[in-house]
């Protein structure tokens, strides 16, 4: 499978938003994952960080030391776009917009972030906004000019809960909601921290159980795995980081949404053998 | 399938989450009013009352109990005995 061949989305850029609701279950590690692997495969992405005064994209991504300016002194202008925007050094598609760690919340204007997300639909296929916790300002804001949303959700119920209710919110307080004959928000859940060993005892809800409750499509399982904390101490997307279960679950979701059909696997044991199995498939 | 099921199975937790989950948002998607809700119903409730005898202003209690198939609400009010001055 090539993957540099860009699909025809030049002309329309997407606003996906990744957002949960509940702290903790992978926002920050899954919108870089997400954009890592857009960008490699051949898309021009951005990937901006939305939670104000608690900066952490950033370190995710590996670009901590290089930032000077922020999407906050863009919004304020003082500083131009093109001076906040961090290239990622792996990937010549993939940039990143960190935020402010000094502000707070409040810094953000809905018209200051609509300005910045129409600059960057000029230059970029894939728009990611890293979701704050919560439903505040800030959340409220990552999610109300998205296109798309994925909403990450592990099988514990405080997060299934508050994945309810984020949803609720996409289809009520967001510009597609509001606008009159607007296509509403394409919300699409990833379970995170799935495990499938857990699952078999009886001790974790199951996939079925967690759509079955919040009746939205699936867009990828990713199962617990150890590769997703040694990505973030490395400061590499998961993606771009050695192959693991965690990583080919990520590169799934990723094809999935820019619109390709790919079976749901959920084989994600670690049974040894598995890791040839995907370094195989990843090459 | 590793020998360990000589153990006594334990209560299938999953399934608690799931039921427990289903009850809940059935009801938080449904109170479109959300939390102010039931506080509000308690002003209102109060304010009728108030109209036709003199009761406390903590004398309404509000409980909800949420259940599968049904809810109720229940409303205590007390009022001072007709036997006290």
């Amino acid at each position: 499978m090539t993957s540099q061949l860009k699909q025809d989305d030049s002309d329309t850029s997407k606003i996906i938003v990744i957002t949960s609701g509940k702290g903790g279950v992978g926002k920050t590690t899954s919108a870089a994952a997400i954009s890592a692997g857009l960008a490699q495969r051949g898309h021009k992405t951005v990937v901006i960080d939305f939670d104000v005064g608690l900066r952490n994209l950033d370190m995710i991504m590996g670009c901590e030391r290089r930032v000077v300016f922020d999407f906050i002194n863009v919004i304020q202008g003082d500083a131009r776009l093109k001076q906040a925007l961090i290239k990622d050094k792996r990937l010549e598609n993939l940039s990143i917009l960190p935020t402010s760690q000094t502000r707070d919340k409040d810094a953000l204007t809905k018209e200051g972030v609509e300005k910045v997300l129409n600059e960057l639909r000029e230059e970029f296929d894939y728009i990611i906004c890293d979701s704050p916790a919560g439903i505040e300002r800030g959340a409220q804001l990552a999610m109300y000019f998205a296109d798309e949303a994925v909403v990450v959700t592990n099988p514990e119920v405080s997060s299934v809960r508050d994945s309810d209710r984020v949803l609720g919110l996409l289809n009520s307080k967001t510009q597609r909601a509001e606008r009159p004959g607007a296509e509403p928000i394409k919300a699409q859940v990833l379970l995170t921290r799935y495990d499938a060993q857990r699952i078999a005892r009886g001790e974790m809800m199951t996939v079925d159980d967690v759509l079955e409750i919040l009746a939205v499509p699936l867009l990828g399982i990713v199962p617990e795995s150890t590769a997703v904390l040694r990505a973030s101490n490395e400061g590499v997307p998961v993606t771009m980081d050695d192959p693991s279960a965690a990583s080919a679950a990520y590169m799934d979701a990723v094809a999935r949404l820019t619109g390709e059909q790919i079976e749901m696997r959920l084989d994600f044991d670690r049974r040894p053998g598995l890791f040839g199995r995907l370094f195989g498939r990843t090459a | 399938m590793f020998g360990f099921s000589l153990r006594p199975r334990k209560t299938r937790s999953a399934q608690t989450a799931k039921d427990r989950l289903q009850i809940l948002l059935a009801h938080e998607r449904s109170a479109g009013s959300g939390p102010d809700c039931l506080p509000e119903l308690q002003r209102d409730i109060l304010e009728v009352i108030r109209r036709h005898m003199k009761i406390d202003k903590d004398a309404v209690e509000i409980k909800m109990d949420r259940g599968d198939e049904w809810s109720s609400l229940e409303i205590n009010i007390e009022f001072p005995s007709t036997g006290r001055a």
